[in-house]
């Protein structure tokens, strides 16, 4: 009998607007203390709009009971393992949602003076400093509110740093086993992006990488262990490369689960890297966000970074806007601080040797379930993983399963599905990431489904076609909603103005 | 470790199981320079409660009990309890990016009533599922309308947010977006049309206002549109007080709206996480950037909800995508998708028309600097000693002041913007009149 | 089998052209279209523009692909697929016929011979696959 987590309850919920009706509210305000204000008089007759259409009318307890029957078809982490590759997904600690809410934190507002600030300031630094000893950098910004955004922050940094030495340079070297994000954020940034093979390890090739970087290179953007799970050995050597032509190496620190008290970037040849605090230090993706990403650099690159920087002045904190040689601003205030909040509360519970053993427990999970998958599933490259494993459908294709009718299945089985398809160049790929936050029951859980699903596809491959079964949506029409795109709920009866 | 759900014997039972001795040899295959070799110079792990302690004190170091009259950009609006209550449930919290719809049809879901009411609240006929900002959102959308005119140009208004128009300009140095900046009138404090008018060329791709803008001043938005139309120039309209739509006439002129929701329940946490919204015009659907969620249906022929028109996002277009955005604020936009829905139609209108009559009230004590109609913030000037010494004064009082100008607007050296929404009680009005009268 | 009209020539990108007095119609294949699957949007140029053989005219996108279409010869587009904005699937349904992308006035003449004829694109469909 096969372990499950189950929890699609299949209530029946319309959409807000279809719940609404004339009449209903779920607010109360106070009675204003000032008098009141004719609208028209003060803002002028066509300032002033006409009432919302279609905007919600409907009572609290509904407004409860719609979002909580929502959430319950989702999967989360607090429902059981989440094992998407480089997604990181590992347990959200409580503790931290709470002292992201403290009064005094939470109310804080970014231009209160900075001596009602202190506190504030004092959460960036800590954060700051851990962020360094964890990285082995110089200087850290903690501005960028996601890894992609800490990508375009770091790699206009460099671009900063070649002008200043007087050639921004042309071209942004991306190894083909890159995250999207790489090359899109090369070409916002004013790069031309060249793509650089893998060798038969899934590595980057030396010599291949020797024979492209010239002075128009201006960096190469590396994922450290890569998408495949595996840490690039020839690191030191590959940065020297760069360093030799006067480029820089910038590392996407997705993978930073691996090497937390382990291995630091900046002892390995590394001048600037984003983390993501929603990935390695906890903070809850919450549906796709918000998260954070810091980027920290080598000090050849400090003069760069974004303003305000943080600066000790006459024993107290301030924010230093005099930055002449900064890159500027990369969004308003100071960043995500609820989340810098959330990711100091994490490291602040693991402390060093804390966070150093939940890496070492990160690499033994995804090395248990590579030995005990790799049996029923094809291991295209054989090199030693870290913290996560990247199988591939070859077995499964023969039968007509691909990586994605696996995924699926898995729905059934009561676990969120891997990472399908990605990295590229695995071709049906599975990529697993399991995080040190799962229990040996709970592996074992996902192992034996895992198993069991590979032995479906031998014995009835149709049957593992239709999954999932289980859920109440089953597989959605895509390709309907991408050729006639609706975006938004209308009325059935068209309403007067807004609507069109 | 209480976050590490494993005992010794059982990593000793997984260590046999994969042929490996010790949890040393898990990395022992990284080259000897990369390791680090030593134990990261922390302190130890602490406890929940120390972890609650530590923060309490860096919380209770912060300014705590002092009203305020700060906004420009960050307000202070009620947070009803059920917002918590919603976005603390784990199957929102802790649940990723819903690229499986069949197990994130809540989420998807709860995305596409977001989606619809920043429609109905801007007068757009498509948004996305949210952005990382406000600031972050205007060079999005600036690069948005570069890439449906095939101009370059980009006109900012001068009372566009400060700091909004700094990340506008680092976006847009690499991209060959030209910035650059129109004025205000000196009386009204709206944008100076004449100036406006006199900068937009054949090249220009784009004309930014914002409304009410910096000063809190309502624009003339209507105008700029006329003006930046005639050119074939896009009109980017962008808000910071989210509440001020509940009352002001949307932006049916603009062709794209670019906005920050932090005034729906999202608190100001020092200056994030917030949600930025982007919306437009149906035919530009396809140049949004970031995730959009769509309705179809499942083999079952039920109505269900997925991510769509994906081939602009970076994990399929790479380093031709409309944007290398990756992730959206989900959580943060269910905060305001909840607001939403708790204030509805009537709520919004009567929390903004309070909004209204409090800073209203504070102008009937206060001069307002410009003449132009205002929401719930307008610029005042000081007396005397200057803005600095006030909101010194002020402290003292357990009020903060306003934010004082000259940083932004030498010009305006003297003055400062103030705020005041629903928490804003009438005595602590009368106390600020009263202390910039006497100044 | 014949599924490739005769009368067409092909490119390695899996583009069609039928040229006709000054005019080539152009078109992807049943090949492509098979390989990217359903089609969900087009993207074509505006009538005026000059293309040279080789470069970008727009794209097809599916779900979760999009893909470059080059074009085969050099001209100026005369007349683009309207209706394929609102029914992109009859890519999928009729490649070499209704589902045509758009229309050149062929400049440079020589460069069709240059194109596959339709055995020898079957001939390297059949050995790509």
């Amino acid at each position: 009998m096969i372990r499950k987590v189950r929890s699609h309850i299949t209530q029946n919920e319309a959409l807000i607007f279809e719940e609404s009706s004339p009449g209903k509210s779920g607010y109360q305000l106070p009675p204003l203390d000032v008098p009141a204000v004719d609208a028209a008089a003060a803002l002028g007759k066509q300032n002033v709009r006409d009432e919302i259409d279609g905007f919600p009318e409907i009572s609290e307890v509904e407004t409860i009971r719609h979002f909580t029957r929502l959430s319950t078809w989702n999967y989360a982490i607090d429902l059981g393992l989440y094992p998407l590759g480089s997604c990181t997904m590992k347990y959200n600690p409580r503790v931290n949602e709470f002292v992201a809410r403290l009064d005094g934190l939470a109310w804080a507002h970014p231009y209160q003076p900075e001596s009602l600030s202190q506190g504030a300031l004092q959460v960036i630094a800590d954060l700051e400093a851990a962020m360094l000893e964890i990285t082995g950098m110089d200087a850290v910004t903690l501005q960028p509110a996601a890894g992609a955004h800490g990508e375009f922050t770091g790699i206009l940094l460099v671009r900063a740093l070649l002008e200043c030495r007087g050639n921004p340079r042309k071209r942004i070297l991306v190894p083909d086993s890159a995250h999207g994000t790489n090359p899109a954020t090369a070409a916002m940034a004013g790069y031309a992006v060249q793509n650089i093979k893998s060798n038969e390890q899934g590595l980057m090739d030396v010599e291949a990488l020797a024979s492209v970087v010239d002075e128009d290179v201006a960096a190469l953007m590396v994922t450290n262990p890569n998408t495949l799970g595996v840490f690039e050995e020839n690191i030191v050597h590959c940065a020297q490369i760069l360093h030799d032509k006067g480029a820089m190496v910038y590392m996407d620190g997705a993978n930073m689960n691996a090497l937390v008290g382990l291995a630091r970037p900046g002892d390995f040849g590394v001048d600037v890297m984003h983390l993501n605090l929603h990935k390695t230090f906890s903070t809850p993706h919450g549906g796709g966000g918000p998260g954070g990403g810091p980027v920290a650099v080598k000090k050849w690159l400090e003069p760069f970074l974004p303003i305000p920087r943080l600066a000790r002045k006459n024993d107290a904190w301030h924010l230093d806007y005099d930055r002449p040689r900064s890159i500027g601003r990369v969004r308003a205030f100071y960043g995500n601080f609820g989340v810098l909040v959330r990711a100091l509360a994490y490291i602040l519970a693991h402390g060093g040797n804390g966070l150093r053993n939940a890496t070492l427990d990160a690499l033994l999970n995804a090395n248990y379930i590579r030995h005990k998958l790799a049996p029923y599933f094809d291991l295209p490259y054989t090199s030693p993983n870290m913290h996560e494993v990247v199988f591939s459908d070859e077995r499964q294709a023969k039968r007509g399963v691909k990586t994605g009718d696996v995924a699926k299945r898995l729905i059934d089985y009561g676990f969120h599905p891997y990472t399908v398809s990605f990295p590229t160049i695995v071709h049906g790929a599975i990529m697993i990431e399991p995080t040190e936050t799962e229990s040996l029951r709970e592996l074992d859980a996902f192992i034996e489904s895992m198993i069991s699903i590979a032995k479906e596809i031998e014995a009835d491959p149709k049957m593992v076609l239709g999954a999932p079964y289980d859920t109440r949506t089953n597989r959605v029409d895509e390709v309907a909603a991408a050729r006639r795109p609706v975006v938004r709920w209308k009325p059935e009866r068209p309403a007067s103005k807004a609507a069109d | 470790m209480r976050y590490l759900p494993k005992s010794d014997s059982e990593r000793h039972e997984m260590l046999a199981a994969c042929g490996i001795e010790s949890l040393e040899d898990l990395f022992a295959h990284l080259p000897k320079e990369a390791q680090l070799g030593r134990p990261l110079d922390m302190a130890p792990g602490i406890s929940e409660y120390e972890i609650i302690d530590f923060f309490k004190a860096r919380a209770d170091y912060n300014a705590t009990a002092y009203a305020s009259f700060l906004g420009a950009g960050v307000y202070r609006h009620y947070r009803p309890v059920l917002i918590d209550t919603i976005v603390s449930r784990g199957e929102f919290l802790t649940s990723y990016t819903p690229y499986q719809a069949e197990i994130s049809q809540g989420t998807l879901t709860a995305i596409f009533e977001f989606q619809t009411m920043i429609c109905q609240l801007t007068g757009m006929d498509v948004a996305n599922a949210s952005m990382y900002d406000g600031s972050t959102a205007v060079p999005e959308a600036a690069m948005m309308a570069v890439r449906i005119t095939g101009k370059s140009k980009v006109l900012v208004s001068r009372v566009v947010h400060p700091e909004y128009r700094e990340v506008l300009r680092t976006y847009a140095k690499h991209q060959g977006i030209p910035v650059e900046e129109f004025g205000y009138n000196a009386a009204s404090g709206q944008i100076d049309l004449e100036d406006l008018e006199s900068k937009l060329d054949g090249d220009t791709a784009a004309v930014i206002v914002q409304s009410p803008n910096f000063f809190g001043v309502v624009e003339n938005a209507r105008a700029a549109a006329d003006l930046a139309h005639k050119r074939g120039a896009l009109l980017i309209f962008v808000f910071t007080e989210a509440v001020s739509l509940g009352i002001l006439e949307p932006p049916y002129e603009a062709d794209i709206v670019a906005g920050e929701l932090q005034s729906f329940a999202i608190s100001p946490s020092y200056g994030g996480p917030f949600a930025g919204i982007i919306a437009a015009k149906e035919k530009y659907i396809r140049q949004l950037p970031g995730r959009l969620v769509g309705e179809t249906v499942d083999a079952r022929g039920n109505r269900a909800f997925c991510l769509t028109l994906s081939t602009r996002e970076q994990h399929i277009r790479r380093e031709k995508a409309t944007s290398n955005i990756c992730t959206n604020q989900a959580l943060i936009a269910l905060m305001a998708t909840v607001f939403m829905t708790i204030y509805g139609k009537a709520g919004l209108r009567e929390l903004a028309e309070q909004n209204l009559a409090k800073a209203h009230y504070l102008s009937s004590k206060i001069k307002p600097r410009f003449s132009g109609p205002f929401f719930n913030e307008f610029v005042a000037a000081t007396n005397g000693t200057g803005p600095d010494a006030l909101n010194q004064k002020l402290l003292e009082k357990k009020i903060i002041g306003g934010l004082p100008l000259a940083k932004f607007y030498p010009e305006l050296g003297n003055a400062v913007v103030l705020c005041a929404t629903e928490m804003t009680a009438r005595t602590h009005m009368d106390t600020l009149a009263e202390a910039m009268s006497i100044q | 089998m014949s599924t490739y009209p005769e009368n067409f020539r092909y490119t390695k990108e899996h583009e069609w052209a039928h040229l006709e007095g000054g005019v080539a119609t152009i078109g992807i294949t049943h090949h492509a279209q098979a390989e990217l699957g359903d089609i969900v949007f087009v993207d074509l140029p505006k009538v005026g523009t000059k293309l040279e053989k080789g470069h970008s005219l727009g794209s097809v996108e599916s779900v979760k692909a999009v893909s470059d279409i080059y074009s085969p010869l050099s001209g100026e587009v005369i007349e683009i697929n309207e209706g394929l904005a609102s029914a992109p699937e009859q890519i999928n349904h009729d490649p070499h016929g209704a589902a045509w992308l758009v229309k050149l006035r062929v400049t440079g003449d020589d460069e069709i011979k240059k194109l596959m004829a339709a055995s020898e694109y079957q001939e390297y469909v059949g050995a790509e696959s």
